[in-house]
């Protein structure tokens, strides 16, 4: 799921329009299964998987794979739609510099729930 | 498209509020039993423009809705650089009798959302002689903070643009792009430190736990409604409070935080049946 979000963001020109002055690196752990996901002018440039030694990031979303699967379902069920609503039920923490991700926080919050769109194809094709 | 006007009526209202002279910017449309309606937290009446364009609602209420003093078209009162802008209870409470008052407005109803949710708790508990009725919109008696608020109001983030992110997961999912977009614009809008200012209020001064057992919807009656998808102000909590005072509550299916205006055709077949029986009363 997470090896297309690069394709998916990069394919959506009104997206990286709205990112085009982030410029950071940061962390998704699904369990203990780390990415670091390289952003460059609101494109996503390169997705690397750990694991690593000492990783490089400026802020990191940690959750279980459980609630990540429920999170990109393309309609999440109640209490998954959003990442503040994972943080309020302390299913998801949010941790490192955070001031990319709220400086730019509608950006990272459809960069990150953009695997949605691969289950929402994958149901349109069935 | 031919060109139309709307029938709500915006008009600037000077008055003293709080010990201080105000302008005050207040919508207006219909005629009937008035009811006063309340915005969220950094946002303003524009939200309730859905219910104003609606004749089943404006057919038999006076529908006003006012921006309150830093939000919408209101300006904050002269001096308002010298201090940071902090919404409390008690002038709240204070804000909303007396604009019903200096609107002439004999036992309106109060429908408020978010903060209005909350304050309307506050009004049936200490002022339930002054209204006809009060409608709870999104309203728990208290809600922790799940964010560092200082990110709202900081050179090096923009307002705007932030109180919109955090915001926006309260949206439904499943509303219309048009609603959710809207309503985040409004957010988009507010002056530096207003939302902030105003969740001082929802997160810290107004928590209400503790006199929600002493309400008592014999002397003005309270009805709840939530959106399924609200986190902020769960489902649980507004039916908590049903539960300990006996007011109705409706969970609104297809809704989030900000009903009246991420969805307003949606949100009025839930408000309709709550005013019919206000004004079978």
């Amino acid at each position: 799921m997470i090896d297309k979000i690069a394709s998916l963001v990069n394919a959506d020109v009104n997206l990286v329009r709205r990112g085009r002055l982030v410029d950071t690196t940061f962390m998704i752990a699904i369990d203990d299964a780390y990415h670091l996901i390289r952003v460059e002018g609101g494109h996503i440039a390169k997705v690397t998987p750990g694991p690593f030694i000492t990783p490089d990031y400026s802020f990191v979303l940690r959750a279980s794979r459980e609630v990540w699967e429920k999170f990109w379902q393309p309609l999440p069920p109640l209490g998954f739609t959003d990442i503040f609503a994972l943080v309020k039920q302390k299913l998801m923490r949010v941790e490192g510099d955070i001031h990319p991700f709220m400086a730019n926080l509608l950006y990272f919050k459809d960069v990150i729930a953009a695997p949605r769109k691969v289950n929402s194809n994958a149901g349109a094709a069935r | 498209m031919s060109p139309r006007f709307e029938p709500i009526a915006g008009r600037y209202l000077h008055l003293d509020l709080l010990g201080k002279p105000h302008r005050l910017y207040v919508e207006e449309a219909g005629e009937g039993i008035p009811l006063l309606c309340l915005h969220t937290a950094g946002a303003d009446a524009r939200q309730y423009r859905g219910v104003m364009n609606d004749a089943r609602v404006t057919s038999r209420f006076r529908v006003i809705a006012f921006d309150m003093p830093w939000h919408g078209k209101s300006s904050p009162p002269a001096g308002w650089q010298e201090a940071e802008y902090q919404l409390t209870s008690r002038d709240y409470v204070r804000m909303i009798v007396e604009v019903a008052d200096a609107l002439a407005l004999d036992q309106p109803v109060v429908m408020g959302c978010s903060i209005g949710g909350r304050i309307v708790l506050h009004l049936a508990h200490e002022r339930p002689e002054k209204f006809r009725a009060l409608i709870g919109l999104e309203s728990a008696a208290h809600t922790d903070p799940y964010y560092d608020l200082s990110w709202l109001n900081r050179p090096d983030v923009h307002g705007g643009m932030v109180s919109a992110g955090v915001v926006s997961g309260l949206v439904a999912p499943t509303a219309p792009d048009a609603g959710r977009w809207e309503t985040l614009w409004h957010y988009m809008q507010s002056g530096p430190g207003v939302f902030k200012g105003d969740l001082h209020f929802y997160m810290i001064d107004g928590d209400i736990r503790d006199r929600v057992d002493a309400i008592d919807i014999k002397r003005c009656p309270l009805f709840l409604l939530t959106g399924e998808y609200d986190y902020s102000c769960t489902s649980e909590a507004t039916l908590d409070i049903a539960r300990r005072t006996g007011a109705s509550a409706t969970i609104m299916k297809g809704l989030g935080h900000f009903p009246m205006s991420e969805d307003p055709e949606k949100f009025v077949g839930y408000l309709l049946p709550v005013l019919e029986k206000i004004k079978a009363r």
